[in-house]
């Protein structure tokens, strides 16, 4: 037990300078010592006794937080008069400043600007209570229904495929650990792993055979997978949605992963695009889904998805066709694939760096596949350009002008060799700007760099400008939306800091903030993920929520998920600060925005979770995405 | 100040003379004598007075030998404080009542007070002098059994007795000596045999209270916090909570008016000792001459000694975990008439009312042969039954009948559930309510649900198509043709049909909800301290029960309406009948919060359960406490009698369901599983499973046709007491199902057996 709390609880009582601060506040000028200290020790003794009480409420409320109306209440049956006024759910707001060698807390009234409330449009009025009926279970089984947990929680999940022994029970070890020595087995005899270690988890669930879909879940994936690759767009958003969002897609996931490693085996020979990037697509929802788990189908999925990155052909007219575009979303998936799962053990970056790499450096590899290795290598962050690509610029340069200046060979290699230029000089140049000293010299570039100096030193400049000019943009584009109860919760911390300057406003917190990337930039023809925006909203537990708006400007479909804060996937893309450089004692701590982009990051997809400075709360959970965001340079921006 | 005494005494007057006065007022109920638990509680301490949170008692700590001397003295008491009031009506009266001479009363008040005055005693052979009395108890003769503390008068309104309480406390020991004397019988109970050191070891939370608690009361604060951090570590887990109270009590200031402080003093801790294991200890004792812990123990602990074999570690765990011990075995020996009442009232209408619904639906073939086992079922009488007239029970209006019979054909239908054939869950989420859920109640048809909320609302949805009207306007009424067929559609105002309705009037939170049975009425019981009654007809209030002054936590209608109870923080249950603006019994005795109250299906007996660990059963018809059952190790937040009546579980915030046979008042499981409070129990409408939802946003069904079959009950564990509780809580869970984010705080079992759960989404 808590035997090493008990003598503390004892013993804590308020400092006898607050006693002495409360007296001055009334007028009483000059209280002895001892007076004080018999004075926080009554203090003390009452405030527990209330907070005792106060408890007792919150159990009657049914509740888990405690409350001011439950202080309130307790006061109330002690007959004190409940403290009027304080019915703040957000925080207390009370300030801590010190100076002249004495520490004080106050509550700040701040002077409001009338015009500031006049113009802050109207909260939406809250929503009334409604009574809504799902299954929780039918004769014992719980469906697999979105009001209903998903079946198998991601983190079981991962639980389960990183670290089978603990899943599984003892007899079983050895089935467990067999299988995953054998890493890369059929579907089949994973599926089997799993279902066993999901047996376990779950008690008693009534004995049924594992291995087959019920008839609902057939027909679901029948129609899921006929939309995903069909010819209607708009059933083919609703389908990848539905892979995106639905909770209870666990039991379908081997077949779905079957489905994807088989259909590029098959496209990839036929050369059909379209079904390509439909099937990438698929890869990118199954991803996005916050309930699914995949590291277990990933030798599926890791094999189709580089295939769409490297192959030498993946379209009928390669001089036409954009599988570009193609190259670069796979490129995209892989990387953030490697960021989710990449463990020391499975090691899939390196591994996918070496393979990568390998091929970039074989002389006889094609342009296709070239442009492939370098789009696979650039997604995987500024240090992987910094020490793979960097140094190759120049080799690569003579090979581009050797096609571009020299004879003309085939029309397809000019068109291969010039996007690879582009590629080179859009990857390169963010990383280059960030790295490299200021003078941008023509010359000095031609000389590190080779043939590609000069193109890339105008790009450098070019960056450098826009990260400036970013910076602004991002700050003007900032969308506040004001909801009803969104409040920030912050929990004193107490102990204070230094003393922030900056004062929170108390009237308006702009609960949410939209980063929008300054160019909706989308390939044409394959319409990959659709540049998404989050509009995040965090709020004091009531109620908060968290939307991704997906406009797409190519395929003009709209589509508004909601979706759980991304997964840590990526590097932190956008940093939090607090102002006041962490704690502000006794006050809510500013938060301030800060998008840091990343060295080189040019028009990758990045997608970060960024955890808030944890405000002890959990249900403060700030997850924000940035997608297709070339903004090189920082952006700043404070919602404030 | 309110003074839950007074209000007892009050209330008894005022209902006396209302019925003196009003003389209409003829029903039996209100005749029998409204008796508390006061004077039932064993050694005659006097329970009802440690109550008022925030005030403390009146006074009155009676520690008499014998019975009606106490009475006695507690009547004397009232007077005087009647007195004191200017309640001279009501000192005339109660001295009617008591048929006490005139005399007694008025022998003048001692220095300190004004009014009051010493109590002259009939029994004691040293009355008046208060001071001689104070001076008395406070030199404190050591296992003195015949002091006799007389009431002592009030000295100004400032909580004057909490002083004769704690004045036990004033015998001094050398403080330095306190970790010695502990320390000595620590040692000793650990070297002392295997089998006796479990029981023994139950001495050592009460002792160290009270030795906290003595050197905290004679100012030594900087030991009385070192004997603390030295030893609360020994002290079993389960009393963390109160230790916490404990710890930050240091003052002896701290002590007037606290509420766990006077419930150790005003209570005997109880403990079961075998004969052995006391001997030894007593033995010990005296050989060291430890008068210090002797002195304690003769005055503060109740030792329960029974023959036989020592009882187990487990067996003790079980059972120990409340406020002021176990409860002794005498307080469970009353005979309880659990059985269930057979119901001639309605078994004649009931055929009548049958056939003609059969002859309507024209197929009474059909019918007849379950028609008769119904019949013969209930002809049966049970042995366990209590007498139908027990109770005055409400006359089955037509309405009601025709809901039996929609029941019983209902009941037809039902599934049998089994561990093999578990029900179906139907999850009603309330969304929106922003944390702000705090009672839900579904009608027994499930046609209706209802709300309660933090903001002072109660909410009532129709979950059928059917729509919620109100009745027409008095003046509309006037205007409807009264004999036509239809007349009770034609009183509905359709103009007012909704799916849910709002109820205004309560001015604070709403904890308690219930619906009457025959679905008129609602009852919600509020932070504002009143009950209120609302119509479903009309869906306005109809009325405010007030008496508890405090928030009220819970209440519930009896299974045949027209009686409910209700219980909140002033640690008073009470029975209400919906047309008596005044309670007809009030079950005192429990040592906090009253947190949950539920009726026997029988409608004879209410359980209540606490925030001081223990549920109690009391007897509708003599208020008399008859079961006390320990063994939770946290405030009970819900109750379920099962539908035989035989069994009951219980709900605690330590996420435990324990299963008690009431015939024996004995422990018969344990059911872990749930890792936060569970505020939600129901049997199946066969009994065969029960159903627990917890804060932990999870519902379980447990198997308690095979729970009640394990227990072995012989003789010997029934009449002792001691049960081997079997460890198979895994084997009863027959499932397990978790919500996305909602604690579930309502369970009810439709008639055909669907389980239908309630709860508010918590994102």
């Amino acid at each position: 037990m808590a035997e090493e709390r008990r003598p503390k609880q004892c013993t804590v009582v308020l400092p006898t300078e607050s006693m002495k601060a409360m007296a001055e506040s009334i007028g009483v000028g000059q209280l002895q010592e001892e007076s004080c200290a018999a004075l926080s020790e009554e203090v003390s003794y009452r405030i527990k006794e209330i907070a005792q009480d106060a408890l007792k409420f919150m159990h009657h409320g049914k509740r888990r937080k405690l409350m001011t109306s439950d202080i309130d209440h307790a006061l109330k049956i002690k007959n004190v008069e409940p403290l009027y006024g304080f019915q703040s759910q957000e925080f207390i707001p009370f300030r801590f400043a010190s100076g002249g060698g004495r520490e004080l807390h106050f509550y700040e009234e701040k002077e409001v600007d009338l015009s500031d409330i006049i113009n802050t449009p109207l909260p939406r009025v809250p929503l009334d209570v409604s009574l809504k009926a799902h299954w929780l279970s039918i004769e014992g089984v719980q469906p697999a229904i979105p009001e209903n947990p998903p079946p198998a929680p991601k983190e079981q999940q991962k639980a389960e495929s990183t670290e089978p022994l603990k899943a599984v029970k003892p007899g079983q070890e050895e089935e467990g650990s067999i299988q995953k020595g054998q890493g890369a087995t059929s579907a089949e005899a994973k599926g089997k792993c799993k279902y066993k270690c999901k047996k376990e988890g779950l008690i008693r669930m009534k004995p049924r055979s594992t291995h087959e879909l019920s008839v609902e879940q057939q027909l679901y994936y029948k129609e899921i997978t006929e939309a995903c690759v069909g010819s209607c767009e708009a059933k083919r958003a609703e389908a990848l949605q539905s892979i995106a969002t639905d909770p209870g897609l666990y039991q379908m996931l081997p077949r779905f992963s079957t489905f994807i490693s088989e259909g590029v085996r098959v496209n990839v020979v036929q050369n059909n695009l379209a079904l390509l990037i439909y099937l990438m697509r698929m890869v990118k929802a199954l991803m996005d889904n916050p309930t699914l788990y995949l590291e277990k189908y990933l030798h599926e999925l890791i094999p189709a998805v580089v295939t769409c990155i490297v192959s030498k052909q993946l379209c009928l007219r390669p001089d036409v066709d954009n599988h570009w575009a193609l190259r670069d979303f796979a490129a995209r998936l892989m990387a953030q694939s490697c960021k989710t799962f990449s463990t020391t053990t499975n090691n899939i970056q390196s591994r996918i760096t070496k393979t990568f790499t390998k091929s970039w450096l074989d002389e006889k590899t094609q342009w296709t596949t070239r442009y492939g290795c370098i789009a696979g290598l650039s997604e995987l962050g500024p240090d992987v350009i910094k020490t793979l690509i960097i140094p190759r610029l120049t080799i690569e340069g003579a090979r581009i002008k050797a096609v571009i200046e020299g004879p003309v060979v085939s029309n397809i290699d000019k068109i291969g060799a010039d996007h690879v230029q582009s590629l080179l000089l859009k990857h390169c140049a963010s990383v280059i700007a960030k790295t490299r000293p200021l003078p941008d010299n023509m010359e000095q570039y031609r000389v590190d760099y080779g043939y590609l100096g000069p193109m890339l030193c105008s790009h450098v400049v070019k960056a450098r400008a826009q990260a400036a000019l970013q910076a602004q943009q991002v700050n003007r584009t900032t969308l506040t939306i004001t909801q009803p109860r969104s409040t920030l919760t912050v929990s004193q911390s107490g102990i204070g800091g230094s003393v922030g300057s900056r004062t929170p406003s108390i009237i308006k917190v702009p609960s949410s903030l939209t980063l929008m990337s300054t160019r909706p930039g989308t390939p044409t023809q394959p319409s990959p993920p659709a540049t998404k925006y989050i509009v995040m909203a965090t709020s004091a537990g009531a109620s908060s929520t968290q939307q991704v708006i997906t406009l797409s400007s190519s395929s003009a479909s709209s589509v508004t998920s909601t979706v759980a804060s991304a997964a840590s996937t990526l590097q932190p893309l956008v940093k939090l600060e607090s102002g006041g450089g962490g704690s502000l004692g006794g006050s809510r701590p500013l938060q301030k925005y800060i998008v840091v982009s990343l060295p080189s990051s040019a028009s990758s997809s990045l997608e970060s979770k960024s955890g808030m400075l944890p405000p002890s709360s959990s249900s403060l959970e700030a997850g924000m995405k940035m997608e297709r965001s070339d903004s090189p340079g920082a952006s700043t921006q404070s919602p404030h | 100040f309110h003074r839950l005494f007074i209000l007892l005494v009050h209330a008894h007057f005022i209902s006396k003379m209302a019925a003196v006065q009003d003389g209409q007022v003829d029903l039996e109920v209100e005749k029998k004598e409204i008796k508390t638990e006061t004077s039932n509680d064993g050694s005659g301490n006097n329970n009802a007075n440690s109550s008022s949170p925030g005030s403390t008692s009146l006074g009155a700590t009676s520690k008499s030998p014998t019975g009606p001397a106490e009475d006695q003295q507690t009547l004397l008491a009232v007077l005087q404080f009647l007195k004191r009031n200017k309640l001279n009506e009501s000192v005339d009266i109660l001295r009617r009542e008591a048929g006490l001479s005139v005399e007694i009363d008025d022998s003048p008040g001692s220095a300190s007070g004004g009014a009051g005055s010493g109590g002259a005693s009939n029994s004691t052979v040293d009355g008046g002098d208060t001071n001689s009395l104070l001076s008395r108890v406070s030199i404190a003769i050591p296992a003195a059994p015949a002091v006799t503390a007389a009431p002592v008068p009030p000295k100004g309104l400032d909580q004057p007795d909490v002083n004769v309480v704690l004045s036990a406390y004033s015998q001094q020991g050398d403080p330095d000596l306190y970790p010695l004397y502990y320390n000595g019988l620590k040692k000793f109970i650990e070297s002392v045999l295997d089998c006796h050191r479990a029981e023994l070891s139950q001495v050592f939370y009460p002792l160290f209270v009270h030795m906290y608690l003595e050197l905290v009361y004679n100012n030594h604060e900087v030991e009385a916090k070192q004997f603390f951090e030295k030893f609360s570590g020994d002290q079993e887990c389960y009393y963390a909570e109160d230790l916490r109270i404990l710890s930050g009590m240091t003052k002896k200031e701290h002590m007037k008016g606290n509420e766990t402080m006077l419930d150790f003093r005003t209570s005997k801790f109880v403990l079961r000792i075998s004969r052995d294991s006391y001997q030894l200890l007593k033995r010990h004792l005296q050989e060291r001459q430890n008068n210090q812990i002797w002195n304690i123990i003769q005055e503060h602990l109740y030792i329960d000694i029974f023959d036989g074999m020592p009882r187990s570690k487990s067996q003790i765990d079980a059972m120990s975990g409340s406020l002021a011990g176990e409860a002794k075995r005498d307080a469970n020996k009353t005979k309880v008439f659990y059985g269930l009442l057979k119901e001639p009232e309605i078994e004649v209408p009931l055929d009548d009312e049958d056939e003609e619904a059969e002859n309507e639906e024209g197929k009474p073939k059909k019918k007849k042969p379950k028609k008769d086992s119904m019949g013969s079922k209930s002809k049966k009488q049970d042995p366990n039954a209590p007498q139908q007239t027990r109770i005055p029970l409400p006359e089955l209006k037509d309405s009601d009948k025709l809901d039996k019979i929609m029941n019983m054909k209902e009941a037809a239908k039902k599934i049998r559930l089994g561990s093999d054939n578990l029900p179906s869950i139907c999850f009603y989420t309330f969304l929106n309510a922003y944390q702000g859920l705090t009672a839900v109640d579904i009608t027994d048809d499930s046609s209706l649900i209802a709300g309660g909320f933090a903001d002072s609302t109660v909410r009532v949805w129709s979950v059928t198509p059917k729509k919620l009207r109100r009745v027409k306007s008095a003046a509309d009424l006037s205007n409807i043709d009264k004999e036509s067929d239809d007349v009770l559609e034609r009183i509905m105002d359709e103009k007012t049909a909704s799916e849910s309705k709002i109820l205004y009037g309560h001015s604070g939170p709403v904890y308690g909800i219930s619906f009457s049975p025959d679905r008129n009425y609602l009852l919600s019981s509020s932070e504002d301290g009143t009950v209120r009654l609302w119509s479903l007809q009309t869906f306005t209030c109809l009325v405010g029960y007030k008496g508890h002054n405090y928030p009220v936590w819970d209440t519930q209608f009896s299974p045949y309406g027209y009686y409910f109870v209700s219980g909140g923080h002033d640690r008073v249950a009470r029975l209400w009948a919906t047309d008596h603006y005044q309670p007809l019994r009030m079950f005192a005795g429990h040592l906090a919060d009253v947190t949950c109250t539920r009726f026997h299906p029988n409608s004879n007996y209410v359980a209540t359960g606490s925030a001081d660990r223990t549920i109690r059963l009391w007897d509708v018809l003599n208020g008399n406490c008859v079961r006390i059952l320990t063994g939770h190790k946290g405030p009970i937040h819900s109750l379920a009698f099962s539908p035989n009546g035989k069994f009951m579980a219980s709900g605690a915030t330590d996420g435990r369901v324990l299963l008690w046979d009431i015939g024996h008042g004995l422990m018969i499981g344990e059911l872990k599983g749930h890792t936060d409070t569970i505020y939600a129990l129901r049997f199946s409408r066969d009994g065969e499973i029960l159903a627990s939802g917890s804060m932990d946003n999870t519902v379980k069904l447990w198997d308690t046709l095979k729970a009640f079959d394990d227990v072995e009950l012989d003789d010997f564990t029934a009449a002792t007491g001691h049960i081997h509780l079997p460890e198979n809580s895994q084997e009863l869970l027959l499932g397990s199902y978790t919500t996305k984010s909602t604690p579930v705080i309502h369970l009810h079992f439709t008639r055909r057996n669907l389980l239908l759960a309630a709860g508010a989404y918590n994102p």
